[in-house]
């Protein structure tokens, strides 16, 4: 092994490269799949009329809509398990907010399917939104009832 | 001794892994997901015992060295079983679950001794590296596990939430800690690169439990995907 930024091509130099390319490819499929897996759980989930106004999605969210949810989720006191998720797809939009720039400028189906994906974001963060909304109202309905 | 932030880093750990234990038992999933909730009762055994030898012989020991990358790698070893587990919940119906937990073994044993080939061949370094580089090796083969269980996972429609969940948190953990291992073993002679590693080693310890928290409070056992749908590459 040497001591510059290339190693030498031995078996044993060799290996650990192979194995950084091939695990930095696999975790971006993982990773990609686990945050596709977070979103799918509140696809299903409808949004109440009141949070469609506040949020001014109507029926689909688009990419255009993440950030104001998010702005307006950091409004709302946090419910103390979707921090960790909403984290998760802050970075999930983000990568795909990278891959669109990039990526998508040559592959025009690759843009598209990452919007959606982005629109699928705002509205995983909006039933957060309606989650919290919910959550207040509760801590609020038990503050009252002490 | 290891920074503060090192310190509460590895405290959140502990706990986050305690909860996963306590979560399983409160749903009543302990017995059905029995070999991952092991691993994590195995990996707190492991935090306190680290924690226990570096009280005693501090940072720069040569009995923490071992005792980092020993206890690493037999947790990685648990990790394997939870990996077969869940193979045996993916397979059950096919009846196929105790070819793959043999195929599992043989793959753990031929990579222990792959690694101590690789080792043994290169004379000019020490035999202590042998830790670290079965380290790597364990990673990735429980990587390539992972991989392959997703792959079954989704020829097998596979739909039930938690398993999703469990599978792909595992191959998000599997594949950083392959990479970071790889780039250990890479550039063994920068300290800044180790340093930042080594946050970046606790900060991917705490993904598991997160994600596994996550995975026994917001679905139960009947909870579905379409894990087609999931994948990158649709299908």
């Amino acid at each position: 092994m040497t001591m510059g930024l290339i190693p030498n091509f031995s078996l044993a130099a060799m290996m650990p490269g192979i194995i950084l390319v091939v695990s930095l490819a696999a975790l971006l499929q993982f990773f990609l799949s686990y945050c596709r897996s977070l979103i799918a759980a509140s696809v299903k989930q409808p949004l109440s009329p009141d949070v469609r106004d506040v949020t001014g999605i109507a029926r689909t969210a688009s990419g255009t809509d993440f950030e104001r949810v998010i702005q307006l989720l950091r409004l709302c006191p946090a419910h103390p398990h979707d921090r960790s998720e909403i984290r998760a797809i802050g970075t999930y939009f983000r990568l795909l907010g990278f891959i669109r720039a990039s990526l998508g400028k040559l592959f025009p189906s690759l843009e598209s399917w990452a919007e959606t994906e982005r629109g699928q974001c705002a509205y995983f963060a909006a039933v957060a939104l309606e989650r919290r909304i919910a959550f207040s109202r509760d801590m609020l309905a038990e503050q009252m009832h002490i | 001794m290891p920074s503060f932030a090192s310190q509460c880093l590895w405290v959140f750990c502990t706990l986050l892994e305690v909860g996963v234990v306590v979560c399983a038992f409160a749903r009543g999933s302990f017995r059905r997901y029995f070999t991952l909730n092991l691993y994590m009762a195995a990996s707190v055994a492991a935090s306190i015992e680290g924690h226990f030898v570096l009280s005693h012989y501090g940072f720069n020991s040569d009995q923490y060295f071992y005792s980092y990358y020993y206890s690493d790698a037999l947790l990685t070893i648990c990790l394997y079983f939870g990996l077969m587990g869940l193979y045996s919940i993916v397979f059950e119906e096919l009846g196929a679950g105790t070819y793959v937990r043999t195929f599992s073994m043989l793959l753990l044993g031929g990579t222990a001794l792959f690694t101590y080939g690789v080792v043994h061949q290169a004379q000019d370094r020490m035999v202590t590296k042998y830790v670290a580089e079965i380290s790597q090796n364990l990673y990735f083969v429980g990587l390539v596990l992972t991989y392959v269980l997703w792959g079954a996972v989704l020829k097998l429609r596979e739909t039930r939430a938690r398993v999703v969940q469990f599978v792909l948190s595992m191959g998000v953990y599997f594949s950083l800690y392959a990479a970071i291992y790889a780039l250990r073993n890479l550039y063994p002679n920068y300290s800044n690169l180790a340093s930042v590693l080594m946050y970046a080693s606790q900060i991917t310890d705490t993904l598991l439990p997160l994600a596994w928290t996550f995975a026994y409070l917001r679905f139960d056992d009947k909870a579905r995907f379409v894990p087609a749908r999931l994948a990158v590459i649709p299908r």
